[in-house]
């Protein structure tokens, strides 16, 4: 059952002596919603650049099954094929918006540079698509002139997310996209997020270190602690019957509301 | 006939470890089969480990030991050892659970909480919004509150939408973890009908209810998990 749409093969990264991302496996099926939980240097974030390629492991691999349903080894693409899938098939979601927004450029052009960079020419079909996805993320039409600087934080997520799924990919990527924020912010993002993941039936990988946005959003869930993989399982499992040490700590370490 | 669910020799221990480990055992040896048709009710004092046999049936908690047996269509799966995935797909057409609590989703309306618990288990968007609408009325939720999202609703209108959430989609097993507890005489009167509609309709199902009017009114058979206490030392 080799269908998968991502698979990561021993995926190690070290920096000196430490290991920040040891030995790690997993597949990721076409809509499947994977969260990877842990704290502050767990290694999550590096796990996420590796699955990017935005860093080379030490050793490792990370395939993708390419629009032609080939499986391909992202290490021994070109250059141009990597940059062509980062730009259309997959997206990259965030922590902080200024690494995700080019914030000189106004709401609008925001969403239409990516359409641009997918090959998209008609200026009138591009502004569009862009208006299209802006009301989808809840922006409102009379803001799409202004750059993302004047916007606030859970807007600037928003169009993070327009920006990144204006090109139908089918891989989305996400870093802690709701810290940050205040609650009643993180709550309607989190509600957008469910519903375009259900809608468009994308896959994601979800670093967090908020259990309830693992809850929220995930079938599966993979708890990091130093660079490893320590427990991994369906959500509600891993967070109603953990089995690891370290992850009955992170449980038990939540303040029910 | 073949059962719709099956424990066999299941076994189940909390390992504490902020609390150095100590081993909270919870059964052993369990064996109970749930055939299509059969409402099966657990009885035991609280503790010993009713809803815990639940959850391992909808994949909530591992299973330690034994298997756990759901008949999907024309195969058998074995929850204990499932993957994820295969527990996912379960739970999308074969495994309803409705438990004592909704877990509320900010920002989410009731109508919609249950209508999107249709279209996961497979029912067209419009006809998921109809059912939804149908067993609202039918339990008594005033349509005033349907497009309001539950988290301010009282405990006994969360659990009927919470109820509508397993019923919505007609799956072969149902599990109900006390889903009556906090409902009046004429909401309780409601839900049994629904669970005697379901069990007529030939569903499994298998429940935990403390109530004694609503258990009499539809266990077939009622079984005793005290007799699956572990034995083994933990």
């Amino acid at each position: 059952m080799s269908d998968a749409l991502l698979q990561a093969r021993g995926l190690t990264k070290r920096y000196g002596a430490r290991l920040a991302c040891a030995d790690v496996s997993f597949d990721l099926d076409p809509g499947e919603v994977l969260a990877i939980v842990g704290e502050s240097g767990s290694g999550k974030s590096t796990l996420l650049s590796l699955i990017a390629t935005e860093l080379q492991p030490n050793s490792g691999s990370v395939s993708y099954r390419m629009r032609d349903g080939i499986l391909r080894d992202l290490g021994l693409l070109s250059e141009a094929e990597r940059r062509a899938l980062m730009r259309t098939d997959w997206g990259f979601v965030r922590q902080d918006a200024a690494k995700g927004l080019r914030m000189a450029v106004s709401a609008g052009g925001n969403v239409g540079e990516r359409l641009m960079g997918a090959g998209a020419r008609h200026y009138g079909t591009i502004r569009g698509t862009a208006l299209d996805w802006l009301a989808k993320v809840e922006i409102a039409a009379d803001r799409v002139d202004d750059p993302p600087t004047r916007f606030s934080g859970g807007m600037r997520q928003r169009l993070q997310i327009a920006r990144n799924l204006v090109t139908g990919p089918r891989l989305v990527l996400m870093d802690e996209p709701t810290s940050g924020l205040d609650v009643s912010v993180q709550a309607r993002l989190l509600d957008l997020i469910r519903g375009l993941v259900a809608e468009l039936g994308l896959a994601v990988i979800i670093v967090t270190h908020d259990l309830a946005v693992a809850r929220l959003l995930s079938h599966r869930v993979m708890v990091m602690r130093a660079g490893r993989v320590i427990e991994t399982g369906l959500t509600d499992q891993v967070l109603d019957d953990p089995r690891e040490p370290y992850t009955q700590l992170l449980v038990s370490s939540v303040l029910a509301a | 006939m073949n059962p719709a669910l099956e424990f066999r020799d299941v076994a189940k221990t909390f390992t504490l470890h902020l609390r150095g480990g100590v081993q909270l055992p919870v059964m052993g040896g369990a064996d109970l089969a749930v055939h299509p048709g059969e409402c099966v009710v657990l009885g035991g004092p609280s503790g010993a480990g009713k809803s815990s046999l639940l959850k391992m049936a909808y994949g909530n908690y591992r299973c330690d030991h034994g298997q756990i047996l759901v008949r999907d269509g024309e195969t058998v799966v074995d929850v204990a050892s499932a993957s994820p995935r295969a527990i996912l797909a379960l739970r999308r057409r074969t495994i309803s659970y409705v438990s004592q609590f909704l877990r509320v989703i900010p920002r989410v309306g009731a109508r919609e909480v249950v209508a999107a618990a249709g279209r996961e288990g497979g029912l067209p968007a419009d006809i998921a919004l109809v059912r939804a609408e149908e067993l609202l009325s039918r339990l008594n939720l005033p349509e005033r509150l349907w497009d309001l999202p539950p988290a301010t609703f009282s405990g006994g209108e969360q659990q009927r939408v919470n109820i509508a959430r397993g019923l919505i989609a007609e799956r072969p097993i149902l599990l109900l973890d006390e889903p009556t507890a906090s409902l009046d005489a004429q909401n309780r009167a409601v839900v049994v009908d629904l669970i005697r509609a379901r069990q007529a309709a030939g569903a499994a199902l298998l429940g935990i209810f403390h109530d004694t009017d609503v258990r009499e009114a539809v266990a077939t058979r009622v079984v005793d998990v005290t007799a699956f206490a572990q034995t083994r030392a933990a």
